[in-house]
């Protein structure tokens, strides 16, 4: 795809009928990869509530070294980003760039904001010896499950690869923002918005379910 | 690259962009396939030699000139290398990229660019998997197993990673291939005139897409478990190495899906063409891939009989095990019927179809026998689901392979090959296989166990003829890369059509022109309409 | 059919109006004060049920509306509820497993 359009024609691939073909065609694309990050996902989820059944007392204990006000504070961001990413995408459709900016701009900065809360709950966690796995020493730490490593171990893996995706996210967002910027979008072209849009808000997804999951339900 | 050709400039895709930049960064469809063609048959001699130099070591008992650490090594990377950088990647990535969009009338994939990075992704995958021979050989076997994987200090990380990486490129080409069928096809190409191959490959795209992604966690819980001992797949933490096996065989198993279904879409092509008959049953054949693929969702733990999993995970397991069954029966019956009064001629392509129903018919009956749980408590881990799953992966996936090479080699590089010596050759390698694999089976119903380095002097002479018939496969393969080197170089100018088939790709020129149709076609009819 | 480019057609993408948006912002803002809202009321074996519910509607308003679902084609929501569906495939033949094992101890 073009990087700089001055006809709407010169954004369509040869292979393609019209730009309406090229963005259906594009979207569907992009939901079959989202199809494929539930299904990576889900595959923690799976053994967490496995363990989770098999050790709830342990889970227990795990869960409640957790603070579930950072927790919640974190929802409440990632779902502002949700919709100010929304309302990015909205933005360019109706073909008012710079408010468009201004909504990438917030989505990138409650990002930054996410992972620094993250950031604070991993070296608080470390500061107390709750470590990942066999890291975890459980007399250090005073536990009473001898495999509480495994809580944490769960813990790590699934807001680690979350965590990672929200740093993912936030490059593309980035990427989008200075192509927005630069004119490149405008309401008959901006499907690469419309595609970090739709992985923004899996990540949004997937962090409602774990919320719960790691810090409630303990 | 906005070039537009015309045919009576004799500008194709090979020779219209020239230098290996031009190769290296092409968006064309055709271009990547070759890509992908050349490192998968390099992989594929790799793990070819680990097989040959395997079947070396077994030909007695005893040490002969590998260690039994070196030896699970060998076993390792034959696996390892075959199954994620030959078999899985083979034909779509392959004949399927070169001809999924030519079958449907399409310009090319619907992601192209995507398509170029999925092979790059691939070569990084595969060769950090390779680097690993310069380090420390792993030697868990292909399936990864706990705890052993924990605690084997080779490797496992770096190959794991590696597999995570190939499995990447595995899932944008599938996605690539679903978007392609859905949006790409050519004007009165309905989903039920589009070819067989495409059916095939479209149920492919379907498990590539689905099933990888828990490859992907199961791999990355294997790394975290290795690095942290995170706990969960590790019994001294309390985790389950049951569950590691379920996460890894819920894709593994469509995997094998994945590796078979290209390879009958290749054979229903072929016994199409060399019947000159229409299609028996086509809208069977087209829904029976949709449907192996969806069935093989549900029969993983037939891998898991021994493992400890529960009796009635396992009678579940077996039925539905049975049930893959009817699917795959439909294909056999509704090709014998289209070779019934077909006017059948035997050149090579044709050759190894056939020789693909033969030897796929005893895997996928042994597959059954196999499937029953009582059976299996005695087979698992012998030498008998090792000839059962080479009958259907080298019997059946690599004679289609090489059926579909055979017949496409003259599309894809314009120039003929000498058909006696491509008789020859199938000859060899299907004899040489029966030879190879046929006394596995009775080597595991006499109890010899699998993946290990020695054996009692009762299983002895089996084990040496089996030996003899991989030099016979050897040599056949090696003739055959002699007769497409021979032919790439000296071959006769093909024309349009050699075979007087009737799908899309037969007319246009060979080699094809770089957008493929000089005018998107319109289409009118099936793809089989030999009358 | 030949290869024209459009050149300012008419659309047919749907444009979410504002006030949809803010609307789903709002109910999904709600909807998390009331998972930590049920979580302080301590429910006992129904506090994961409870939670895990209200995570749904949460899900499936970011679905249909910021992610478009509601507006568009079948073939996308195909492709996202098969995704799922295989993902409780996958849970329930391992706890189906992991559930009916009869642990046995030696005799020996």
């Amino acid at each position: 795809m073009s990087t700089g359009n001055t006809t709407h024609a010169s954004h369509v691939a040869h292979h393609f009928r019209d730009s309406e073909h090229q963005f259906d065609s594009a979207k569907q694309g992009i939901w079959l990869f989202m199809a494929t990050e539930i299904l990576m996902f889900g595959g923690l989820f799976v053994a967490y509530i496995i363990f989770h059944a098999i050790y709830p007392e342990m889970f227990a204990e795990g869960a409640s070294h957790l603070d579930w006000k950072m927790g919640f504070l974190n929802t409440l961001v990632l779902i502002f980003s949700s919709l100010t990413m929304a309302l990015g995408i909205h933005f360019i459709q109706v073909g008012q760039q710079k408010k468009a900016v201004v909504s990438l701009a917030l989505t990138i900065l409650c990002g930054a904001i996410f992972m620094v809360v993250k950031y604070l709950e991993y070296t608080h966690k470390f500061h107390l010896g709750l470590f990942p796995g066999r890291f975890l020493n459980p007399e250090v730490v005073h536990a009473t499950h001898q495999n509480l490593g495994m809580y944490f171990g769960l813990y790590f893996c699934m807001t680690g690869l979350h965590g990672t995706h929200v740093l993912i996210g936030m490059g593309l967002i980035t990427w989008v923002m200075i192509k927005t910027i630069k004119g490149d979008f405008n309401p008959e072209y901006f499907t690469p918005v419309e595609g970090v849009g739709i992985f923004w808000h899996i990540v949004d997804l997937i962090w409602i379910f774990l919320f719960p999951l790691l810090y409630l339900v303990g | 690259m906005a070039a537009t050709t015309n045919a009576s400039s004799d500008l194709n895709y090979i020779t219209e962009f020239k230098g290996i930049k031009s190769w290296l960064t092409s968006l064309d469809h055709k271009r990547i396939g070759l890509l992908y063609m050349m490192a998968v048959l390099t992989y594929f001699l790799f793990g070819g030699i680990m097989a040959l130099l395997l079947r070396l070591e077994l030909f007695s008992p005893g040490a002969n000139f590998l260690s039994a650490d070196q030896y699970n090594q060998v076993m390792t990377y034959h696996g390892a290398v075959m199954v994620f950088m030959v078999i899985i990647p083979g034909i779509p990535a392959i004949l399927g990229n070169f001809f999924l969009p030519i079958h449907i009338g399409a310009k090319d994939v619907a992601f192209p660019r995507l398509n170029l990075a999925s092979w790059y992704i691939f070569m990084i995958g595969s060769i950090l998997a390779v680097s690993t021979l310069f380090t420390s050989k792993i030697d868990t076997g292909w399936t990864f197993y706990t705890p052993y994987s924990l605690k084997t200090s080779t490797a496992v990380i770096t190959m794991v990673f590696a597999a995570f990486i190939m499995g990447m490129s595995s899932i944008l080409t599938g996605l690539n291939f679903i978007v392609t069928v859905h949006k790409l096809r050519a004007p009165g190409m309905t989903m039920h005139r589009i070819p067989l191959f495409v059916w095939a490959l479209y149920s492919t795209a379907i498990l590539q897409v689905l099933a990888t992604p828990v490859l992907a966690i199961t791999l990355l819980l294997l790394i975290a478990e290795r690095a942290f001992g995170v706990g969960v797949f590790n019994p001294e933490l309390g985790g389950d190495p049951v569950l590691f096996q379920h996460f890894f065989w819920f894709y593994s198993h469509p995997a094998v899906y994945i590796m078979i279904l290209p390879a009958m879409g290749i054979v229903s092509e072929l016994i199409a063409a060399f019947s000159r008959k229409v299609i028996f049953g086509y809208t069977a054949i087209a829904y029976s891939s949709i449907g192996i693929a969806a069935v093989s969702f549900f029969v993983w733990g037939h891998h898991m009989f021994v493992s400890g999993q529960s009796e009635i995970a396992g009678v579940l397991f077996s039925f539905l095990t049975m049930l893959v069954g009817v699917p795959t029966a439909i294909k056999m019956f509704n090709w014998l019927a289209t070779l019934y009064k077909g006017s059948v001629s035997f050149q090579s392509p044709m050759l190894f179809a056939l020789g693909f129903m033969f030897l796929f018919a005893i895997g996928g009956v042994t597959g059954i026998i196999l499937a029953v749980m009582g059976v299996d408590v005695h087979f698992h881990d012998t030498y008998f689901v090792v000839a059962h799953f080479h009958y259907v992966m080298v019997g059946g996936t690599l004679m289609a392979l090489m059926g579909g090479f055979y017949y496409w080699f003259p599309k894809m590089f314009g120039k003929m090959f000498n058909e006696s010596l491509a008789q020859i050759s199938f000859a060899l390698i299907f004899i040489g296989f029966n030879v190879t694999f046929f006394p596995q089976f009775i080597l595991g119903s006499m109890g010899m166990p699998r993946r290990y380095f020695d054996y009692i002097p009762a299983y002895h002479s089996l084990n040496s003829i089996s030996t003899v018939g991989s030099w016979l496969i050897a040599s056949g393969f090696f003739l055959s890369v002699y007769i497409f080197w021979q032919a790439f170089c000296h071959g006769a100018k093909a024309p349009a059509n050699p075979w007087g088939a009737k799908t899309l790709e037969w007319q246009i020129p060979s080699p094809p022109i770089h957008t493929n149709f000089e005018v998107e076609p319109i289409i009118k009819a099936g793809p089989y309409e030999y009358r | 059919m030949g290869n024209h480019n459009s050149h300012g057609t008419t659309h047919t993408h749907h444009i979410v109006p504002f006030k949809i948006y803010m609307m789903t912002a709002g109910a999904l803002f709600i909807l998390t004060f009331a998972t930590v809202g049920f979580h302080q009321m301590h429910l006992g074996s129904l506090a994961a049920p409870v939670a895990f519910l209200i995570a749904s509607v949460k899900a499936a308003l970011v679905l249909l509306y910021f992610m478009g679902l509601k507006y568009d084609n079948l073939m996308n929501r195909v492709i996202f509820g098969t995704a799922f569906f295989f993902l409780l495939l996958l849970f329930a033949i391992c706890a189906l497993d992991i559930w009916t094992r009869i642990s046995e101890i030696s005799t020996l």
